[in-house]
């Protein structure tokens, strides 16, 4: 009985130290949620401000001729996927790849017909196992990203749909509704569509012209569009890690639980064994 | 004195807000200077400073590209890179000013010279801001 004793007991240790381990990354996860949730809205500012100008120059007439609000036939595909360079976040990472890898079975035959740009180490390894080509990607993102961070690949699949090389690009990234609950989702950001102008719709002035100031700004307005899914994406990162974490303290706790109860009886059953052989040894001499 | 509010909204955050008399930026058309109750205006940003009037003294915002959006009373910047005279790392702007020249003098391929080229504005902006030339 006494070895089977010792192995619980380590058992126990063992399990004891992966509570502290979890225990800490769900507190660190939660104070990075706090910030990154910050951070998602010190950004809204300027998408907001962005999208209003962008749509109240594209609802005035005459300028929403521009190639990137039209929808053309649709050749290829490109997607721009946000994961996340670590694990243990729960299924925050294979939700979202294993969604955008049944889209693309299913909307295409041949890797012709689609380009993937992906954000974060998770991301790139799974499409690097299954040999599909990467166009685009960027790992070793901070937990408080930059613009600049992100400018480039955004810059590049942008620039891709306005010389033709795709005809759509969709983000794939986890919507963030709240700490515990995160959606993957798969938005289109071009072509933009009609925009809808604001209510309060100002006449401006542009300078030099309307073409040339929605030339400049309607390729920012797609780079925001993938920053704010970035931010977005990196709180729900957060909160899923949170959660998962908070999870596996909590069994941790339960199964330490079980085997204090089991290591517990089995002591008492030496004891009483032992008991009963002294007894039994003495009663015997008699 | 009248004034209209200077709004330098980023990416990450709000750079800047304050009420000013009167702005002063380098649009993609040439320089503009903007009193309260201008027209609404839309136009595209180069990379220089902007000079905010307040009374009889002058703020400078290093901008790196972006727009400008005026309405009546309001002016609001916004840029994917903005920094306060105040904030701007000088010896860094000089290093990168140098290394920036040093690559132009090489004449390489189009995309780096242009790169270099914007790298050069970026830094003479910021010393610029910074008030030294």
């Amino acid at each position: 009985m006494a070895k089977g004793m010792r192995e619980i007991k380590r058992s126990i240790r063992s399990k004891q130290s992966t509570k502290q381990i979890t225990k800490a990354m769900e507190m660190v996860a939660a104070s990075k949620l706090r910030r990154a949730q910050e951070a998602a809205v010190a950004a809204r500012p300027y998408t907001d401000k962005l999208k209003e100008v962008v749509s109240s120059i594209a609802s005035s007439a005459g300028s929403s001729k521009h190639p990137m609000l039209l929808t053309r036939p649709i050749k290829r595909t490109a997607y721009l996927v946000i994961t996340s360079d670590r694990g243990l976040a729960g299924g925050y990472n294979a939700n979202i790849l294993r969604k955008v890898l049944l889209t693309i079975k299913e909307n295409h035959q041949s890797p012709d017909e689609y380009a993937v740009f992906v954000i974060g180490r998770k991301g790139r390894d799974f499409f690097s196992r299954r040999d599909i080509p990467l166009a685009g990607e960027v790992t070793g993102l901070s937990d408080s990203p930059k613009f600049s961070d992100i400018k480039e690949i955004a810059a590049q699949a942008v620039q891709g749909f306005e010389a033709g090389k795709y005809d759509e690009l969709y983000l794939a990234y986890n919507k963030f509704h709240n700490a515990i609950s995160q959606e993957p989702t798969l938005k289109r950001i071009l072509p933009l569509g009609e925009m809808q102008a604001g209510s309060d719709k100002a006449d401006y002035e542009y300078e030099p012209s309307a073409e040339e100031v929605l030339n400049v700004l309607l390729p920012k307005y797609a780079e925001t569009l993938v920053f704010s899914a970035l931010l977005e994406g990196k709180a729900s990162e957060f909160g899923a890690r949170m959660t998962a974490m908070g999870n596996a303290t909590k069994n941790a706790t339960k199964m330490i639980a079980d085997l204090t109860l089991t290591y517990n009886r089995a002591r008492q059953a030496a004891i009483t064994q032992e008991i009963a052989e002294i007894v039994g040894g003495a009663n015997a001499q008699q | 004195m009248s004034t209209l509010r200077l709004e330098i909204v980023t990416p990450e955050r709000k750079v800047y807000e304050k009420d000013v008399n009167m702005v002063v930026v380098k649009g993609v058309g040439g320089e503009l200077g903007i009193l309260p109750h201008h027209i609404p205006l839309v136009t595209p940003l180069k990379v220089a400073p902007v000079k905010a009037k307040i009374g009889n003294s002058n703020e400078f915002i290093a901008v790196h590209g972006g727009f400008m959006e005026v309405r009546k009373d309001k002016v609001v910047i916004l840029a994917e890179a903005a920094e306060l005279g105040e904030d701007i790392d000088v010896s860094r702007a000089r290093l990168a000013k140098e290394r920036a020249e040093r690559r132009l003098a090489q004449k390489q391929a189009d995309i780096s010279a242009q790169r270099a080229e914007m790298a050069l504005q970026r830094a003479i902006s910021r010393l610029e801001t910074a008030g030294e030339k």
